[in-house]
């Protein structure tokens, strides 16, 4: 919903904190989750997620969550899709170009940055979203990429994506895995 | 800036060598004739160090930037190809970009766009794959690392001197500054702005800029336009995103007797002015359809000194 999704960014401090703790929590059951198959949890957490993110933060399950780079406001919601906004078409005030009753996602996404304590990973250079992974679990895929790197990934399977937005894979590393997704052929 | 030069472009080395850098937008033709861009170049020729052209600027169709840009350059001119992230997708701007250094284009400006819902094909779909700061890193990625996005090699790696936009009057006033940053972290070499009515506005926007020193990481080339009528000017602030042109500028014009010549002074003030800012590399001049009067405005105001340009 538009009021909450401008409730969250203005309470953006708040949400990073929970956001901080779901992140541990996800990363510390990575081997229950191993244990039991990824995929197998997806079909309860996915619709969870789902649920929670879209009442929140109008989510479009991208599949690739960077609201702590966003200032917890969710550029899927910005008409062009932008990773990296505000385009240079914002209205006086602080509008979208688009939809001139909205609120711009960016400059929400810009204040709300502002009151977070990490608030400066807005100035990192995130990539264009995977459309494949559209639908999926980001959450999950969190627990994965963050386990993934404390296991210590090797050099050799980085991902060119991985490599080309080094600054995104160390904050957001969802949106710029280190490894190609499992059972998927790239390039 | 750092070290070595990365293409033999024409701007790139104006801008090296801290020459005051001129470029000027060229109005892309409907039709496919390629003596109507050289019509349009030649004027613009006589004053600019490049010339862009622009990608279906408004989401308006037009000929491609890709296909003037290689026009230009048989013609001996150094082009600037415009790339928005409106129309095509990674696939399709990878290899555009390869195609256009083969064929001699060398500065390319990374721009999201207009949404499609600007111009006269409203009902067409918006790609938006990457964003103006995505696409940045991407061409970067092609040229420095001689590699696609999906890590396939490249044989020849692209030359390319990167621009991209920031438009320095418009909403978040405060963010634009470090949003620029964001662009150059991505790759930009040179920065072309939007157009600039509001000195002040400039003014406090360069001063963010020079704090934190990113003036010296990327050549900035302040964007001036020409409005030549105040209902003209109007229609530009309610109908073309990302327009900022305060009363003032606006109310001089409807008081002038002849308002073509105002627009011109206005023009050549604003140029002056820019130029008069520290960190300020350039000027971009962008006077929709009205090429023929971009050199006027140039020799007007003084800024070409006595700096001759030649092509060939």
């Amino acid at each position: 919903m538009y009021r909450i999704r401008l409730f969250a960014t203005r309470h953006a401090r708040g949400f990073e904190r929970l956001y901080g703790m779901l992140e541990t929590v996800m990363v510390a059951l990575d081997p229950v989750f191993r244990r039991l198959g990824y995929t197998r949890v997806e079909r309860v957490v996915g619709p969870m997620e789902n649920l929670t993110k879209s009442l929140l933060f109008d989510c479009k399950m991208c599949g690739q969550c960077v609201l702590s780079s966003t200032g917890m406001s969710c550029p899927m919601n910005c008409p062009k899709t932008l990773r990296n906004g505000p385009c240079g078409g914002v209205r006086p005030g602080g509008y979208c170009e688009v939809k001139p009753d909205m609120r711009c996602v960016w400059v929400e996404g810009w204040d709300g940055a502002a009151r977070m304590k990490g608030g400066d990973r807005i100035k990192t250079v995130l990539p264009p979203v995977d459309h494949s992974l559209k639908g999926s679990s980001s959450w999950l895929r969190v627990a994965r990429e963050k386990a993934e790197e404390r296991r210590e990934a090797q050099e050799p399977r980085r991902t060119t994506i991985a490599g080309a937005f080094g600054g995104a894979r160390k904050t957001e590393p969802t949106s710029a895995p280190l490894a190609p997704e499992p059972g998927r052929k790239d390039g | 800036m750092d070290d070595a030069p990365r293409t033999g472009s024409r701007l790139e080395k104006v801008l090296r060598s801290g020459r005051f850098a001129i470029t000027a937008e060229l109005n892309p033709p409907d039709s496919a004739d390629p003596e109507d861009v050289y019509e349009a170049a030649r004027p613009l020729g006589e004053v600019a160090d490049a010339i862009n052209a622009t990608d279906a600027s408004g989401a308006n169709c037009h000929m491609s930037s890709l296909g003037i840009s290689a026009l230009l350059v048989q013609a001996g001119y150094g082009p600037v190809l415009q790339v928005s992230c409106r129309d095509r997708n990674r696939i399709a701007i990878q290899g555009d970009v390869l195609g256009a250094s083969a064929l001699g284009v060398h500065n390319v400006l990374c721009l999201t766009g207009d949404d499609v819902s600007a111009g006269d094909q409203p009902g067409a779909k918006p790609v938006f794959d990457f964003d103006s700061i995505s696409l940045l890193r991407t061409l970067r990625t092609l040229r420095d690392d001689a590699v696609f996005l999906s890590g396939r090699k490249i044989t020849t790696p692209p030359k390319l001197f990167l621009g991209a936009a920031e438009n320095p009057c418009v909403d978040p006033l405060e963010w634009r500054a470090d949003r620029l940053g964001k662009k150059i972290d991505a790759g930009a070499d040179f920065i072309q702005t939007n157009l600039i009515y509001d000195i002040p506005r400039f003014e406090r926007f360069m001063d963010r800029v020079r704090e934190l020193g990113l003036h010296r990481r990327a050549y900035i080339l302040a964007g001036v336009g020409m409005a030549t009528s105040a209902k003209g000017a109007r229609w530009m602030r309610a109908r073309v995103p990302g327009i900022h042109i305060p009363d003032h500028v606006i109310d001089r014009l409807e008081k002038a007797s002849d308002p073509v010549e105002e627009g011109k002074r206005i023009s050549v003030e604003l140029i002056q002015q820019v130029r008069e800012i520290s960190g300020v590399s350039g000027v971009h001049v962008m006077a929709y359809r009205r090429e023929h009067e971009v050199s006027e405005i140039v020799m007007r105001s003084g800024v070409l000194e006595r700096r001759k340009i030649e092509w060939r």
